[in-house]
């Protein structure tokens, strides 16, 4: 049906400038004069996968404890909501990110709240002791009160063994938030909440020249902290597959697989990101149509990958039809990843996946929201400019270089299995 | 000169603003259906909107709105389910669909350069879908799995009880999916909701973005040929049927950690001249980070990842709702944290400051919400399904400006009264 389909992609390069302060605060700004807003978004080069093995979710802690208060503010919010901004923040295993959107002429404020919490956090007992419950009730809200809420946390204690990816960002148990102490709060704010260890991006309707008499005015005082040289464990190649079986009251079986995949910098990552959208990209693709359509083994099944900076995992996981055995399932699931280990993908099918990539780009770039996460995130992975050049890495990936990719994840003995049976 | 940290720097009130909607442009297509658009945005990218008056509202028997909307797109005489996925997603397009109480959707989201590619199909699902058994029989399957799974979850029941209680479970408001209501579909009733809902309906467009330059033939040709709007829609009168009962607590899970609270209370639809004031008082009691709500349950006792009050979209009559999942062992002083902020809103103005605040944050986010093409477009679906204009936006913005403490203690008085509201925990 579509004949000499010609590849013309329209995704805008994002203009930015880049600079830097004495304290070694990065700083970068996208001008948009179309909005009325503006959005200032600070970065900590700090995730979950940088705590200490017997101290885990600190990092999301943290993220909460930014609310309670800074050295000169006694509440965050409030001047924020004053001058008509909204903020939020999350925590990955590899970065913690806060943001606020304002309107542009207010956004004086964003700088004056970002940098006396960059400066210090008012480490009030009451604040770290209600945020401690909060957290907690976060926990039982997603990982205990919910059907599956502990697959992930076993699955990545299963496939890392050594990696600190083998916690989730919440932590792996409830005990280390519970028995967080004002001064374990304080260490680590001022190892790792420093400027030297920030990315500052602002986008929206202001200028590099406003943004760089802010910053100076705002950051340029914040001390320097001591370099923070990352050096965590890495994962051993994996040579022998692992399962773990779980029964426990869900409603039906869920089958989990991961296989580790490279890393954020490694050749292959384009790959791999395609390899998920091949197998589990909306309603056409292959595991959706083979599983649930044609043999209807499965009622929902997803596959996707981590896109985390180090090694991650690609993922593949799905609720059985009742009625159908685990084997008679997990040998599906592995039928289909064997087809796109032996048979090279139809070139159609590869220019199916890369346009859709460049939709996803083109549509995550409407928002200067969005645009500031993407700017902070490559810019932490090393240069901001390589969020410009994401499409032409997708452009250039063939069906040969994916045939090779799946080839050299799919391995049985880099597998790792979570059998989830339903006790009903 | 030292940095004065302490003191906040000037800022603009966000009441001074000029806050504008701009205004859509609007196309009568030839059979009639009326289309609203608004062009603007950096990015070569566009949405329409294709809403139909299909919703739960117009079905006679439950379910059957919701499964012909979802299987719009799972085959027509022309194409199985699975070309029609993989020619959408071919484009990189987002073809969704959504059944709501008045309306339906089909929402296409997509590269401004492939939208005359995809409209022909987009047309094809308003007049050759097919519903196969085969498609419905895969469908009841893993809804009926999916509805086993969301009934372990004390949020999803709490959701469903607390609508039931409000409007009754026979009003389109208070209705939800049963395995009955799942096993009870026919492919005939998919046929004939589909032919006459969709295929002879009635429909409104709503389009954002950049736009090809042939957009309105295009439109006409293969949207406005359609036998749209040509026959008068049925008249419904479904009559709200509230319970008599007003305190519940259930026991979903025994071993649960923690139960899903939901407090609501019934309250008038947009037209009324209380809604946007309302809003106002919505936004301090529990609409934002900075609430009442908020600040005392979750950022001084802990006892909730999140408390939220909000005012239902409905188009009929709304409700007003707070919802919160809390520790088990505190759900009932959360409850009683509630009402205790809900007596202080009747008994106490509240200062100028904290007015002030809210006021700004509102506008401000406002200001933000109204920032691109497809959020543009949005609000005014809002209206137009509503059947407001701009004077709406206008009084909506005059009203936050100007709202005074003693407004705001009357509307307390007059809809935050404890016995009004419907009170559910599900553990």
């Amino acid at each position: 049906m579509v004949v000499g389909f010609k590849l013309i992609f329209v995704v805008l390069m994002i203009q930015f400038e880049k600079f830097q302060l004495a304290n070694g605060l990065k700083v970068l700004v996208h001008q948009d004069t179309s909005t009325p807003m503006a959005v200032v978004n600070v970065l900590y080069n700090i995730g979950a996968k940088d705590e200490n093995p017997a101290q885990t979710g600190f990092a999301h802690l943290f993220e909460h404890l930014m609310f309670g208060g800074s050295v000169n503010i006694p509440v965050y919010d409030e001047p924020l909501q004053r001058a008509g901004g909204e903020n939020n923040a999350y925590t990955t295993n590899d970065l913690t990110n806060y943001y606020c959107q304002i309107p542009a002429e207010n956004i004086e404020t964003a700088f004056w709240l970002e940098s006396d919490r960059m400066l210090s956090l008012a480490f009030s007992e009451k604040s770290l002791e209600v945020q401690r419950k909060v957290v907690c009730e976060e926990f039982k809200e997603h990982y205990i009160n919910k059907p599956y809420g502990d697959a992930w946390h076993k699955m990545r204690a299963l496939a890392y063994t050594n990696h600190p990816y083998r916690w989730m960002t919440i932590g792996a148990e409830l005990s280390h938030v519970e028995n967080a102490k004002i001064q374990d709060v304080k260490d680590f704010f001022f190892k790792f909440y420093r400027p030297n260890n920030a990315i500052l991006v602002v986008t929206g309707n202001t200028t590099t020249e406003q943004v760089k008499a802010l910053a100076e005015k705002w950051f340029g005082p914040i001390p320097a902290g001591e370099a923070y040289n990352r050096n965590l464990p890495q994962e051993p190649v994996q040579e022998k597959k692992r399962s773990l079986e779980v029964h426990a009251d869900v409603p039906m079986d869920m089958l989990m697989m991961t296989w580790h995949m490279g890393g954020r910098f490694d050749a292959g990552y384009h790959e791999t990101d395609l390899i998920t959208e091949v197998l589990g990209g909306g309603a056409s693709a292959r595991l959706y149509e083979q599983l649930i359509k044609v043999k209807q083994l499965f009622s929902s099944i997803d596959c996707y990958h981590f896109g985390t900076v180090d090694p991650g995992l690609l993922v593949i996981e799905g609720k059985l039809v009742k009625g159908v055995s685990m084997s008679v399932a997990e040998q599906a699931v592995l039928e289909e990843v064997e087809k796109i280990k032996k048979e090279l993908l139809p070139q159609k099918e590869v220019q199916k996946v890369i346009n859709k990539t460049e939709s996803i780009i083109c549509f995550e770039d409407m928002s200067i929201m969005n645009r500031a996460h993407s700017l902070a995130y490559y810019e932490l992975l090393g240069d901001a400019e390589m969020m410009n050049q994401e499409l032409e890495k997708y452009q250039a990936v063939t069906p040969e270089r994916i045939q090779a990719t799946a080839n050299a994840i799919f391995q049985d003995q880099n597998r790792n299995t979570l059998y989830y049976y339903s006790k009903n | 000169m030292a940095l004065d940290r302490i003191k906040a720097p000037m800022i603009k009130d966000a009441v001074d603003f000029d806050i504008q909607l701009k205004p859509y442009q609007h196309f009568t297509l030839d059979n009639g259906v009326e289309v609203y658009s608004y062009e603007g945005g950096a990015e070569e990218v566009m949405m329409m909107d294709l809403v139909f008056f299909a919703g739960n509202c117009y079905e006679e028997k439950n379910w059957v709105a919701a499964a012909t909307n979802f299987l719009l797109k799972n085959g027509t005489h022309q194409k199985t389910a699975f070309e029609l996925n993989d020619y959408f997603e071919f484009y990189g397009a987002y073809v969704n669909r959504t059944c709501y109480n008045e309306t339906a959707t089909i929402n296409l989201h997509t590269l401004t350069k492939h939208f005359e590619a995809l409209l022909p199909v987009v047309s094809e699902l308003v007049t050759e879908s097919n519903f196969s058994e085969e498609e419905l029989k895969i469908y009841q399957q893993n809804q009926l799995q999916r509805l086993t799974l969301n009934l372990k979850k004390s949020d999803f029941i709490a959701n469903r009880l607390i609508d039931e209680y409000l409007f009754g479970i026979n009003h389109p408001y208070g209705t939800y999916s049963t395995e009955a209501a799942f096993n009870n579909l026919t492919r005939e009733d998919l046929v004939n909701f589909y032919d006459r809902f969709y295929k002879h309906g009635k429909a409104v467009i709503f389009m954002a973005g950049k736009f090809p330059k042939n957009m309105q033939s295009l439109m006409n040709k293969y949207i406005g040929s359609l036998p749209l709007n040509q026959k008068a829609m049925p008249v419904f009168d479904h009559p709200i049927i509230s319970a008599t009962t007003k305190k519940y607590s259930i026991v979903n899970d025994a071993s649960s950690v923690q139960g899903s609270i939901r407090m609501a209370r019934r309250f008038p639809n947009r037209h009324h001249p209380d809604f946007p004031g309302t809003q106002v008082l919505n936004n301090l009691l529990g609409g934002f980070f900075g609430s009442r709500l908020m600040r005392n349950i979750r950022e001084d006792k802990g006892y909730t990842y999140g408390i939220h009050s909000f005012l239902q979209n409905h188009v009929q009559e709304c409700a007003w709702m707070i919802s919160t999942d809390a520790g088990k062992d505190v759900c009932g002083a959360t409850i009683e944290e509630v009402y205790k902020e809900m007596a202080i809103l009747r008994n106490e103005k509240i200062d100028e400051a904290e007015l002030k605040l809210v006021k700004n944050y509102m506008l401000g986010a406002l200001l933000g919400d109204l920032d691109g093409p497809f959020q543009i477009m949005n609000r005014w679906k809002t209206y137009v399904l509503n059947d407001l204009d701009i004077a709406y936006f206008n009084k909506t913005i005059e009203t936050v400006r100007a709202i005074q403490p003693a407004d705001l203690q009357a509307l307390a008085n007059q809809y935050l009264q404890p016995e009004d509201f419907y009170e559910l925990v599900v553990y």
